[in-house]
């Protein structure tokens, strides 16, 4: 039987490598057939989407930023999945997020500036992990399905934010849907700006200093869930809530801090997004990168390591995708939110098509080395 | 008079709305009785959606588009299966998976078919479900009572609405009064004790996903070919999670869960009505948070001040046979 591989003796690469690999080559696949369905080549696409996201600076610049927004909502799906949760919300939580950094930085603005960014990093984690405690405490105390509560919540920012912007923080000067824009001085310093240092001239980037705040944050992240009690115990609670509870754990509780530092988490997306690039509220700006997180914290199989590789490549697919957009007249952005559903459809729902066979073949193969 | 009419097209429009979230929350509570979570009823009616239009479009006929978003309905419930039922992958996963697959998909079709906006094509009146009106509505219109009843508010919709509500009591008989209905709800609850009995987990689990694909796709058509005349991105706009809400709020029963519906469908049509309305004491609420209405109802019919919902207890768990 296929089935009945001892899992002990599966070396690690294997399961954590060799099947992730398959599955997304597997998704990579299908995602080319739509292109095709689409009326595009998929090699072409191919072609663009790495020429687009490697082949010169500003390419590569944006690629990196995308993967700073990609690392945040990754790894804020992934801490609640380790309790077993799913927060799909992320993109209502970035949203206001958002207006936590805004509210304080404009409120501080007497401060010394990095000291804004403390406090602004501060209010976008407080901002979103409250968007995410209802849900929470619902989920925690009434068993209120969090994919419903999230997602709810998720139209519930959006209309909450678009009211704002229209009617209350709106600059009132100008027509569209924004604030006003903060003062330069909190601005976060560029990748424009550090390779001037260097003498190197790019028109613009988007690319910030938040890229190493996602890196702090993957760090934050790892030794929080694999190094504290208090990580032990919301694994617990996520692996099986009955031992936990035996273990004198409160599910209760662990659920709502899960989901604390999860929408806090999604929440640090703006940062990157207003101290960054906007420099201002505008509407809609989370964009879908909530969403994507799911997509990469399930192929980073909801470890930093995994994760930050797997935002790296959907940041290739998004800034190498929006250069197809660009050449290629029948595919739109919406082309890659289709293939971010195939790649967690292929490393999420079925990461078991072929883990038996290739488990198997592997297992037997190294037997037969040891043997000889 | 004025009065009367205003009731009447509260009603209608109550009715109205709540026609796709009844098919959906009775596509949930098939998937759901039978142990199979399902969070993609809000995909799965988006595709419907696109592809009734899409095939209502190019063969003239919506009969035509509505059996085409039955297959693909039903194909993508096949798949929640394959991934869920046969290779035992996490079940809100693969709902997710398919959400924003076709969310991407559907708009990334469309405007790569036709044009950038994300439009399908206008419908004409023949391409499309129109109202129906009843028999001798029109010879009833002025008898009182009867007439505003039944020529006011019973005829003149599309046939969705009628299928809708005729859907209910069928969903109940089949669910409660066959022997189908019954391994669906056991598999939902014990799965091994039927397994012992004989009785094949997973062709149920699969046939009951079927059921649900057909129910689905109802939901779409209606939204793309009856009450629009084109299909749009992101069209069902939530209303998979709130039939979903309806139906754990119904306790996964086909009569409180259609209350629920209309609950829902209710709001939605006095949500429509009380924008730019000033209120006695309040004043004009604001548009944007009127229109968060449903979705802030949803999470406090989920918070349920009815006590605790109660689930198939096997519900989201893969059966594992024992060998």
């Amino acid at each position: 039987m296929s089935a009945a591989v001892d899992k002990s003796k599966v070396p690690w690469w294997v399961s954590n490598l060799i099947v992730p690999l398959v599955n997304l080559t597997l998704a990579l696949f299908v995602s080319a057939l739509f292109i095709f369905i689409a009326g595009e080549n998929p090699v072409q696409a191919v072609k663009l989407i790495i020429y687009g996201s490697f082949g010169y600076l500003e390419g590569f610049a944006y690629t990196l930023y995308y993967t700073t927004n990609f690392i945040f909502t990754g790894l804020a799906f992934a801490v609640a999945f380790h309790c077993r949760l799913f927060n799909i919300g992320g993109e209502g939580q970035a949203y206001i997020g958002g207006l936590g950094v805004f509210l304080v930085a404009i409120n501080v603005s007497f401060l010394p500036v990095p000291i804004i960014w403390l406090l602004s990093i501060a209010g976008a984690f407080v901002f979103g992990a409250a968007w995410a405690f209802i849900p929470a405490y619902l989920q925690a105390k009434r068993g209120s399905h969090v994919v419903i509560t999230t997602i709810m919540f998720n139209f519930i920012a959006s209309s909450l934010m678009v009211y704002l912007l229209v009617d209350v923080i709106r600059d009132m000067e100008q027509m569209g849907p924004h604030t006003v824009a903060l003062p330069k001085e909190m601005w976060l310093p560029s990748f424009k700006d550090f390779v001037a240092l260097f003498g190197i001239k790019i028109r613009y980037s988007p690319l910030n200093l938040s890229f190493l705040l996602a890196i702090a944050a993957s760090f934050f992240v790892w030794f929080l869930v694999w190094k504290t009690k208090w990580g032990y115990e919301m694994r617990a609670v996520g692996h099986n809530t009955q031992a936990a509870i035996y273990a004198g754990i409160s599910p209760y509780k662990n659920i709502i801090i899960a989901m604390l530092i999860s929408g806090g988490l999604a929440g640090l997306l703006s940062i990157n997004e207003i101290l960054g690039v906007h420099h201002k509220i505008v509407s809609g700006f989370p964009a879908g990168y909530g969403f994507t997180g799911i997509a990469v914290a399930l192929m980073g199989r909801n470890h930093p390591i995994g994760i930050f590789p797997a935002a790296f490549l959907f940041g290739i697919l998004y800034q190498g995708g929006s250069e197809v957009t660009f050449d290629m007249p029948n595919i739109t952005r919406y082309m890659f939110v289709a293939v971010q559903g195939v790649i967690i459809l292929f490393s999420g729902a079925l990461e078991n098509l072929f883990r038996p066979q290739i488990e198997s073949f592997f297992v037997s193969r190294l037997k037969r080395e040891v043997d000889a | 008079m004025e009065f009367l009419s205003d009731i009447a097209s509260l009603i209608n429009s109550t009715l109205r709305i709540s026609t796709p979230l009844v098919f959906a929350a009775m596509a949930g509570i098939f998937a759901e009785r039978s142990g199979v979570i399902d969070f993609s009823l809000e995909g799965k009616m988006l595709m419907a959606a696109f592809v009734a239009a899409v095939g209502s479009y190019f063969f003239g006929n919506p009969w035509v588009g509505l059996l085409m978003a039955i297959v693909a309905c039903v194909s993508l419930s096949m798949l929640h299966g394959f991934a869920s039922v046969t290779h035992k992958g996490d079940q809100v996963v693969s709902c997710v998976a398919i959400n924003i697959l076709i969310i991407g998909l559907t708009t990334a079709l469309a405007a790569a078919w036709f044009g950038q906006a994300g439009l399908t094509p206008t419908l004409t009146n023949e391409q499309r479900f129109l109202e129906i009106t009843l028999p001798f509505a029109d010879a009833l219109q002025n008898v009182p009572v009867i007439g505003f009843i039944y020529s006011d508010i019973i005829s003149g919709h599309y046939i969705f609405v009628y299928l809708a509500y005729l859907s209910v009591p069928i969903v109940y008989w089949v669910v409660f009064k066959t022997s189908f209905g019954l391994r669906v709800r056991a598999v939902g609850e014990n799965p091994s004790a039927v397994d012992t009995a004989g009785i094949n987990v997973f062709t149920t689990r699969y046939k009951a996903l079927a059921i649900n694909g057909v129910l689905i796709a109802f939901a779409g058509a209606h939204l793309s070919t009856a009450v629009n005349a084109n299909f749009f991105r992101e069209m069902s706009a939530g209303r998979g999670y709130l039939a979903l809400a309806a139906m754990i709020f119904g306790k996964w029963h086909p009569k409180t869960a259609l209350i629920a519906c209309l609950l829902f469908g209710f709001t939605d049509a006095m949500q429509i009505r009380l924008q730019g309305v000033e209120l006695p004491m309040v004043g004009t609420i604001p548009v944007q948070l009127i229109q968060a209405i449903p979705y802030v109802l949803t999470v406090v019919l989920l918070a349920g001040f009815v006590g605790k919902a109660i689930a198939p207890s096997a519900i989201g768990q893969p059966y594992i046979k024992e060998r």
